[in-house]
């Protein structure tokens, strides 16, 4: 596969044709915050946390499934960039109900982790405090939508990983939502393996272990890689 | 003449927003008083569809200064909704923790609060009455106090990894064991922790003798206590059942399960405040006026348990007819439950279950109802539980302590009125003692109404015709 030579933030960095920046940038050391790419499912762009300058293109352009061009000039780390990364998060903030002190996730939270890192302590648009439920039903997960950012990393995963197609988002805009199959109770989807690989990829504690108390919600993806190694690649290792 | 109100708003060193009303008669004379809290939060409300094990979480939230009580409660009330029992390491850890706690809010309820109003004197202003001019006049009881308080909070910390909202009590156990460190650490701070509450004994003795007044006026009438108890009697910060006594020190009801609150206790919510109180429900509204915290479990007990506080106990015990009926007799209670905590601390380093890692029982849904009951530092605390087959929160009810001895405090503020207030205005002088008068029972207006706030005072002289005839607020 031929490479492309590219620049991110000044570096001269080569990566494979068909890499993504996001991946181009990862190579490279440089980070990149997202919420939504996890790897070993394939990338839909849903955070936008991501987004990059491009030399010659006036729009923001998101990392995750933006391919890489030979010469593109890619800059990741700008005032504009931070403001609008800011600006995501704190909209995300607003959108449910995220109260960190009591989350089950508190501590080990992708959301938490990104708005500590952008020094977000307060949040400027009013909050919606939208009416979501708990979904309790299932045996040993509970799914909370006040917590959800909507990434549908657990859809993905779901689908792509586990092949059982659990999981799905209906509605659109702020009506969106995760549901199982047919928008049954997570309890009585007949499709649901009980695998987990969805509350491994949850970056907030909008999945969790039933009977989980604050802070206890601690993920380990590397069981998600560990089944992706050995099916793409044949290769059974564990990470550790 | 006249008819007259006084209304002090806000009161200051107690957690939380208050404000009383004094209603005179015609001839101008005290008729009664009420205390208001004017905070709303609803904790009981939205915590409805939340998962029980997320609650001890949840619930603590309600308090900076006893977050420990909720999250016992809490964990409590979900330990029967799994209906499981916890291991044993577990409930010990649970106790050793609450008597952290105890410490903890007792030495600043003493030290921090009430000690400058009797130490540096009732009509001392307001700007130096507090632990900044204790620290002032009487630096080295004020660090002690201020050491021994952060002797109680590390146990906190020391076992849950915070001082404050420790996430580590929950439903079916707790989540980590005493450390051997931990223990070394208790171990030796226990020395000056027994030193200082041995200075606070010499001190309030000597307070005692020279306020027999107080002693008689505030807040002391006849009403019930209640407080749990162990199975023989004995003094009960945690397990145990209830005992409610009257005031000639009758044992009225006894060894009631705490988890049939409702049929015993009646809960009135009165329109001018936002704190529900509570009744012993047999003798109805408001005779059955009970009154709970360190002075109730010590009229209710018949013993500590541990030779020091034994010894104070049958002191305090001599200072009534009956129960002790005094509310200025809390700060005594207090400070003996401060020792006997200490007592208990220091036998608990001995145990070796304290560090074992067998400390969290599992189980589902198997009881859709979960009342859990613990002692929290001013009086016992109530959480009843509700949920679903997937154990999310139908319906809560918390019955915390500070609403229990609102009938109480009400009386105490008309009791302390009608010997000092003359006239239809406000003075310094009757604020500071009104204002003690609460503080007695160190009501935590935060939890009682599930609300959030600071402390200021207003007071209001109402006539009879309802019409405001003096007011102070202090900010």
């Amino acid at each position: 596969m031929a490479a492309k030579t590219l620049t991110i933030n000044g570096l001269q960095i080569s990566a494979e044709e068909g890499a993504t920046i996001l991946q181009a940038a990862d190579e490279a050391n440089v980070k990149i915050p997202t919420l939504c790419h996890l790897d070993g499912v394939y990338d839909v762009g849903a955070c936008r946390l991501c987004l990059v300058e491009v030399a010659g293109v006036p729009k923001l352009l998101p990392a995750c499934t933006t391919k890489v061009v030979e010469g593109m000039e890619v800059k990741t780390d700008t005032e504009r960039l931070r403001k609008y990364r800011r600006m995501t998060l704190e909209l995300l903030l607003a959108e449910r109900n995220h109260v960190c002190a009591v989350c089950v996730a508190n501590g080990h939270c992708e959301l938490q982790a990104f708005a500590w890192s952008l020094g977000i302590d307060h949040v400027r648009y009013d909050y919606c405090f939208p009416k979501w439920s708990v979904d309790n039903t299932h045996r040993l997960f509970g799914m909370d939508h006040n917590r959800c950012i909507l990434c549908t990393r657990c859809v993905r995963v779901c689908w792509h990983i586990e092949g059982a197609g659990t999981k799905n988002v209906s509605g659109r805009g702020g009506h969106a939502r995760i549901i199982s199959d047919l928008n049954q109770p997570w309890g009585e989807a007949d499709s649901c393996t009980s695998c987990g690989k969805c509350v491994q990829a949850c970056p907030t504690g909008a999945l969790f272990h039933k009977g989980s108390t604050v802070a206890e919600m601690e993920r380990d993806r590397s069981k998600l890689e560990f089944i992706v190694t050995a099916r793409e690649k044949k290769q059974w290792i564990a990470s550790d | 003449m006249m008819s007259k109100r006084i209304v002090i708003e806000p009161v200051t060193r107690i957690e939380g927003h208050a404000k009383i009303s004094i209603f005179m008669d015609s001839a101008g004379n005290v008729a009664d008083a009420e205390f208001h809290v004017v905070e709303f939060r609803g904790f009981e409300k939205f915590c409805e569809g939340r998962p029980f094990s997320e609650m001890p979480g949840i619930t603590q939230r309600i308090c900076g200064i006893c977050p420990v009580s909720h999250t016992l409660a809490s964990a409590k009330a979900g330990d029967a909704i799994m209906a499981v029992n916890i291991p044993p390491a577990a409930n010990k850890l649970r106790r050793l923790m609450n008597l952290g706690q105890i410490v903890q809010s007792h030495a600043l309820s003493f030290f921090h609060l009430s000690a400058p109003d009797f130490l540096l004197g009732w009509d001392t202003p307001p700007a130096q009455r507090n632990v900044f001019g204790l620290i002032a006049a009487n630096p080295g009881l004020a660090r002690a106090g201020i050491r021994l308080r952060q002797f109680g909070q590390e146990i906190i910390e020391i076992l849950g990894a915070k001082k404050i909202h420790p996430a580590w009590a929950v439903p079916g156990g707790v989540r980590s064991p005493l450390t051997e460190e931990g223990r070394a650490r208790i171990r030796a701070w226990l020395p000056e922790s027994f030193a200082t509450a041995k200075t606070a004994f010499d001190l309030f003795q000597k307070t005692m003798d020279t306020h027999l007044r107080e002693i008689q006026i505030y807040g002391n009438f006849p009403s019930l206590f209640m407080g749990l108890v162990g199975p023989d009697g004995s003094w009960e910060h945690h397990d145990g059942k209830l005992r409610f006594i009257d005031s000639s020190g009758c044992i009225i009801a006894d060894q009631l399960d705490a988890r049939d609150y409702l049929q015993f206790i009646g809960e009135s919510v009165q329109s001018s405040s936002y704190l529900k109180s509570p009744y012993y429900t047999p003798l109805g509204f408001p005779d059955g006026m009970y009154r709970v915290g360190p002075l109730a479990r010590l009229n209710v007990c018949e013993r500590m348990g541990v030779p020091k506080a034994d010894a104070e106990l049958k002191n305090f015990k001599s200072m009534g007819r009956g129960a002790v009926t005094s509310s200025f007799l809390y700060h005594y209670a207090r400070l003996i439950e401060i020792l006997a905590a200490l007592e208990f601390i220091e036998l608990y380093m001995d145990d070796p279950d304290l560090l074992s890692e067998d400390l969290r029982a599992d189980a589902g849904i198997n009881s859709l109802r979960g009342v859990g009951v613990s002692e929290a530092p001013r009086g016992t605390l109530f959480h009843d539980y509700t949920v679903d087959r997937n154990g999310l929160l139908q319906k809560v009810n918390l019955i915390v302590a500070t609403g229990q001895n609102n009938l109480a405090m009400n009386q105490t503020v008309a009791q302390i009125a009608r010997h000092y207030v003359r006239g239809a205005t406000i003075s310094e002088h009757l604020l500071n003692r009104v204002e003690h008068g609460i503080r007695c029972y160190d009501p935590c207006l935060s939890c009682s109404t599930h609300a959030v706030g600071q402390m200021p005072l207003h007071i209001r002289l109402i006539g009879p015709d309802g019409a405001i005839l003096c007011e102070a607020a202090r900010h």
